[in-house]
């Protein structure tokens, strides 16, 4: 599984995307907005993970950029500050929010619910 | 005296502007009562006596004048009459003694003759005479044998030789009856020089003139000579010729009004005037009782009026200030319970905001210890043959359990900081206590504790907040859980507490609080389970409850148990400003 992680702390994203090959994905890494839209471009990813509060372009706005140009792309929202940040992303078309910091084993539970209901949505759009 | 006016109005504004503070004494009530009510009575009783003071002499004056001046008016016109009747009858006499001659009038025929005409036209003359200038009264024509009578020693005879006409007081003289003299000397000179005409009046006359006045019985109206003598009787004072017991009144020729006591100690008003070419002086005494009469009935029930008014205003005064400082006194605590639970909610607001930050801030750095310290365990685990692969999987273990422990404690921050949020539902209290105790079951029964269910059947459905409310209960059950030993007791009752509001207890028999512990239980961060407790749980609780319009108290005793009761609006308060 292909994941792009963004964050505006490096160290963060580092770490995490270092433990997620470990584990078996396939993870990249951005500290941007910006830069995470141009990895997207370039090779779309499975999932993203979002940092919702990133200075420059904030989570949200990466979130409906992504939903309008790769809708295929599940979106993993993370925030520091409580669920309000949450229910707006899953109103934009995130798949779920997270709280940080976040246990490894429910980040990848929810990564593997995301491409499921991903790879569904796409069997019924196909059928 | 004006000082303590100032002082007390001063007092009385002061205590007015002094209004919003709080924590006064029950006496500033009694003051400001007191203040009000006789600021009060005196705005409204001082302009009614001076209005009434005013009025009473206004009035008294008026009816003073309106009761005297008919009497100055009858005084006057009586006056008029007694100097018209003796002024006509002086120029009869006057014309008789100049148009005839010494010779006629001294024949007694001819003087019979002229004193027949004369009784005809002229009533009250008793007779006739003349005088020849020795005073001897040489013809006389009427009812007493007065004929060669010597007058020369007489006051009137010597007064008319003097003056040339004269009319005399009353007096008894020869007849021995009450009579008066005009007596004319003949101007002519001759032969006849000292010869006087002289007429008797009778003093009946006068008094038809007095009874004309038609005076009531308890008044008296008489004539006085110059020296107080009366001429005609009076009913109180003294028959004729008797003198006037009191002092004469000053010298006035206009009719004049005095009020004095008479000798028989009445309070009288004497009317009178002195008669402008007469030696007399015309007196009407009134009693003043019966004069003033209708002044006197007017006065009292003016009087009467004036104290029904000031009872009345004394009594609507005193109840509206009553009210009005109780009001006062109960807006003035409404305000300070409001006030101080402003203070608290706004305490809990701003330090709900502080916790939100500081979650936000704290979470992180937070992941990236998380992360960090969860690639160290990774790559030991993952790494076979890791060096000290035993010393450091614990220490990362670690690492990320406290990390865990701080997510919770930050998780809960936010949750105290968004505790706000209300959606009001009518439900079922008894309902929401029964899904708390859905989570809780499998506590209970793990640990052997005694579960009591005490819900009132007929608990009547409030309108509140579901969430909130399973938040409030969890948090109080999850207290008296924690405060139980294994084998406890936990009681739960629900009941209608009043006609406004519900009530649930949840009761322990737990180890109880100390004074100390009961002081600061709502107090954010303060907590007893030392290491796993966030110490905001109660205080979440409380401004849960408290926004929801309702209140919790706690009673406990240490080593016996803690009963917290949380009382609930059937109707949660619409929180403006939220």
């Amino acid at each position: 599984m292909r994941v792009l992680l963004v964050d505006d702390e490096a160290e963060f994203v580092s770490a995490l995307a270092e433990r997620l090959n470990l584990r078996g994905f396939e993870a990249q890494t951005a500290t941007t907005g910006v830069e995470a839209l141009r990895k997207i471009d370039a090779s779309p990813p499975d999932v993203v993970l979002l940092d919702v509060l990133m200075p420059g372009m904030s989570g949200l706005e990466v979130l409906k950029q992504i939903k309008k140009d790769h809708p295929q792309v599940q979106v993993i929202l993370l925030t520091g500050r409580g669920s309000w940040d949450g229910i707006q992303g899953v109103r934009e078309g995130a798949y779920d929010c997270l709280m940080k910091p976040i246990q490894i084993e429910e980040l990848m539970q929810v990564m593997a619910d995301a491409v499921k209901a991903n790879r569904q949505n796409q069997a019924r759009e196909g059928e | 005296m004006f000082n303590w006016l100032k002082q007390k109005l001063t007092g009385f504004f002061g205590s007015l502007r002094e209004f919003p503070d709080y924590a006064e004494s029950p006496e500033r009530y009694k003051a400001l009562r007191r203040n009000i009510v006789i600021l009060m009575l005196v705005v409204t009783i001082l302009p009614l006596v001076l209005m009434g003071l005013i009025n009473h002499y206004l009035y008294r004056q008026t009816m003073h004048d309106e009761i005297v001046q008919p009497l100055k008016i009858l005084v006057n016109k009586t006056k008029h009459s007694f100097e018209l009747f003796l002024a006509e009858r002086l120029s009869a006499v006057s014309f008789i003694a100049s148009s005839h001659t010494c010779a006629e009038l001294a024949d007694n025929n001819n003087l019979g003759r002229i004193f027949s005409v004369m009784r005809k036209e002229f009533s009250g003359v008793v007779d006739l005479g003349f005088l020849d200038p020795n005073g001897v009264q040489i013809s006389y024509d009427g009812p007493y044998k007065l004929q060669g009578k010597d007058y020369t020693d007489q006051d009137w005879y010597k007064e008319a030789r003097v003056r040339g006409s004269y009319i005399s007081d009353v007096f008894m003289g020869y007849r021995k009856l009450p009579h008066l003299v005009m007596a004319v000397e003949r101007s002519v000179t001759g032969v006849c020089l000292g010869c006087v005409l002289r007429a008797t009046i009778d003093t009946n006359r006068f008094m038809e003139l007095i009874a004309s006045m038609r005076l009531d019985p308890s008044s008296d109206a008489f004539l006085l000579n110059k020296h107080g003598v009366f001429q005609t009787p009076s009913k109180f004072y003294g028959q004729v010729l008797e003198t006037y017991p009191m002092p004469l009144p000053p010298l006035s020729y206009e009719p004049n009004v005095l009020e004095k006591k008479d000798m028989n100690g009445r309070d009288v008003i004497v009317t009178y005037a002195y008669f402008e070419s007469l030696p007399f002086i015309l007196m009407v005494v009134k009693p003043r009782s019966q004069v003033m009469q209708a002044w006197y009935t007017l006065k009292t029930e003016a009087f009467f009026v004036f104290a029904i008014g000031v009872i009345i205003i004394f009594l609507v005064i005193s109840k509206l200030t009553d009210k009005l400082v109780k009001r006062l006194e109960e807006s003035d605590t409404r305000r300070e319970v409001a006030y101080s639970e402003m203070q608290e909610t706004s305490k809990l607001a701003s330090i709900g905001r502080l916790a939100a930050g500081v979650a936000h801030e704290v979470n992180n750095p937070l992941a990236i210890i998380n992360e960090k310290a969860g690639l160290i365990k990774d790559l030991t685990e993952f790494t076979p043959d890791f060096p000290q692969k035993e010393k450091l999987l614990p220490l990362t273990g670690a690492i990320l359990q406290s990390v865990d422990r701080c997510r919770t404690i930050t998780q809960r921050l936010l949750g105290f900081a968004r505790r706000m949020d209300i959606s009001v539902e009518m439900l079922s209290l008894n309902e929401v206590i029964e899904e708390v105790l859905g989570f809780l079951e499998k506590e209970a029964l793990h640990r052997n504790i005694d579960l009591q269910l005490n819900l009132a059947q007929d608990l009547p459905r409030i309108a509140s907040d579901r969430g909130q409310l399973q938040q409030v209960f969890l948090n109080i059950l999850n207290n008296a859980f924690d405060a139980v030993r294994d084998g406890g007791q936990v009681a739960i009752t629900s009941f209608e507490a009043d006609i406004d509001t519900v009530g649930v207890s949840v009761q322990d028999n737990g180890q109880g609080m100390t004074q100390e512990t009961m002081t600061h239980l709502f107090e954010p961060f303060f907590t007893t389970k030392k290491g796993y407790g966030t110490g905001l749980g109660l205080s979440i609780t409380y401004g849960i409850v408290k926004k929801l319009g309702g209140d919790i108290r706690v009673s406990s005793q240490f080593g016996v148990g803690t009963t917290f009761t949380v009382f609930l609006p059937k109707r949660a308060l619409a929180l403006a400003g939220e």
